[in-house]
């Protein structure tokens, strides 16, 4: 919840869908609230890097574009994720880029050009009151962010005046397809699929549906039919895909619900589930299998490349 | 036991392939072991009817340590607890007005409207999992007389403490929300309250009991129809 009389962002336009996101909430399991958190936490992460905060700090996830915000305090912010037109007071400004704005200047994102999912950070973080530790908005359960709501119009953002001198851009920067491989661990109830069905599974191009969203990507393509249609209802990891009796793979993302009694395949790795975060309906997706061995070394490889991608400082541009 | 990978993160331990109030004491006792044994590479657990799933952090550790401490843990059987799940009564106004399926089940039932809210309060019901929705706690095992399936278009509205059966499960709706449940009562007291400490009544391994209250009760206990 806001403070009253606190100043920061006032939202003019809060476009398609635009979140208070942190990393997300965990330990929450056993009163069955999901984690929530950014999709693509890549993206989430530089834009925090970028503005010198520290890894769990909040950004807007912004999907699709639209956001507009009128600025009330001076601050540093930045953008990044889906490649999307950003203005500030109408001049065009680079994303993945650490920028000044000030009292009265209106920051514009418009919609994106590659990928779904922008995040916008500021100096500081959002002074949001965390729910469960966390500030992450899980608009089902009405839980985090500003009464556990999507941004609205009209809405203060609030966060803390900031002239940092310092800013950074980031030197290599990702870009989004829209042909994506995911890695899969095979996992859950991989059992009840035959080989056959596995071998048509890691095949075959499935399609994005037009459901697809924060809790899961539902994906059209070959039929991959486990010998079970249910299971006693057990706990879902991130990344985990049902396949429900129609056969299509549904890949459940960050709001999923915590448990549920469709039989799973697997699961997809979390790097690639960000690049799945990226696609919107009609992107194509192709399954791959890895070793948990495998999927551990990529993890760790990620975390040293993220390390070795420099930021560079770069002189504060005059107003 | 069978122990599977669920994801790059976490594994999921199987106790049974079916659910009973001995598996269930068994996931719980296990979660409480393991949550002691992994605290400091666990980031969350979801113990469910007769699975356990385990979430590590694998930046901070692997599948192997995760695996070889569970099969250490769980085959020592000499760690045993003795399990602590306390009872809990819940009050329910059970009638026609608050309970928009008591009829229909009365009839699919071959019973007396009375006798389907006598069966619902004589059992006690093990809290076998949480989920579905913050504070949704699956109840069983409800009496196989007044069992009844899901409805075949669920309601786009279930109302804020609706006391509803699917099956032979039995549950409180925490919130107002979408569901399939045959709803026989309504509860006053909240399943989910983030501002309450605890944030809910019950947690799995708990009893819960049903005790039928008058609709001035009800309305009293803070109740609304």
């Amino acid at each position: 919840m806001s403070e009253s009389n606190a100043l920061g962002f006032k939202v003019l336009k809060p476009g398609m869908l635009t979140l208070i996101q942190d990393l997300g909430r965990f330990g929450c399991h056993n009163i069955g609230l999901t984690t929530g958190g950014p999709l693509d936490p890549n993206a989430f992460n530089w834009a925090n890097k970028l503005c010198s905060n520290s890894s769990n700090t909040s950004c807007l996830e912004v999907t699709v574009g639209g956001l507009e915000l009128e600025v009330q305090l001076d601050t540093t912010f930045c953008v990044t994720g889906a490649k999307l037109p950003l203005t500030v007071n109408g001049k065009s400004k680079p994303q993945w880029q650490s920028l000044s704005v000030y009292k009265g200047d209106i920051i514009k994102l418009g919609f994106a050009c590659e990928g779904m999912r922008a995040y916008l950070t500021v100096s500081g973080g959002f002074n949001i009151k965390p729910t469960f530790d966390s500030v992450s908005t899980v608009v089902r359960e009405g839980i985090g962010g500003v009464d556990g709501d999507k941004v609205l119009q009209g809405q203060i953002l609030p966060f803390s005046a900031s002239n940092t001198a310092h800013h950074n851009r980031l030197v290599k920067t990702p870009s989004y397809k829209k042909d994506v491989t995911l890695r899969v661990l095979l996992g859950y109830q991989h059992n009840a699929f035959t080989e056959l069905q596995k071998r048509v599974f890691f095949s075959s191009k499935y399609t994005v549906s037009e459901s697809c969203d924060r809790m899961g990507y539902r994906l059209k393509g070959a039929k991959t039919k486990p010998s079970i249609d249910g299971i006693l209802s057990e706990g879902i990891c991130l990344g985990a895909i049902q396949v429900p009796a129609d056969g299509q793979p549904i890949v459940l993302m960050n709001d999923r619900q915590t448990i549920g009694g469709y039989p799973k395949i697997g699961s997809v790795l979390s790097l690639d589930l960000a690049k799945l975060a990226q696609c919107g309906p009609g992107a194509t997706v192709t399954f791959e299998p890895v070793s948990i061995e495998e999927a551990h070394n990529i993890l760790h490889l990620e975390k040293a490349v993220i390390e070795l991608n420099p930021i560079e400082p770069i002189e504060l541009l005059l107003h | 036991m069978n122990i599977e990978i669920a994801g790059e993160n976490s594994l999921i331990i199987y106790f049974s392939e079916h659910a009973s109030p001995q598996v269930s004491a068994q996931v719980q006792k296990s979660s409480r072991l393991l949550q002691n044994v992994l605290a400091d590479v666990l980031v969350d657990v979801v113990p469910s009817y007769a699975s356990l799933l385990i979430i590590y952090d694998p930046l901070l550790t692997d599948n192997f340590y995760v695996l070889s401490t569970i099969n250490r843990t769980l085959s020592d059987s000499s760690t045993a607890i003795v399990e602590t799940g306390k009872v809990v009564t819940l009050p329910v106004y059970y009638s026609t007005e608050s309970g928009a399926d008591l009829e229909r089940i009365a009839l699919h039932s071959k019973l007396s409207v009375d006798e389907v809210i006598d069966i619902h309060q004589q059992s006690e019901y093990r809290v076998y999992a949480i989920g579905f929705a913050p504070g949704f706690a699956y109840l069983g095992e409800v009496d196989a007389r007044i069992a009844m399936p899901r409805l075949a278009t669920p309601r786009l509205k279930v109302p804020l403490g609706a006391v509803a059966i699917a099956d032979r499960q039995t549950a409180v709706y925490p919130a107002e929300s979408p569901g399939g449940w045959n709803i026989i009562g309504l509860c006053p007291q909240r399943m989910f309250d983030p501002k309450a400490t605890p944030t809910m009544p019950v947690e799995v391994g708990d009893t819960v009991k049903f005790k039928a209250v008058s609709r001035s009760k009800f309305i009293a206990l803070g109740g609304v129809i």
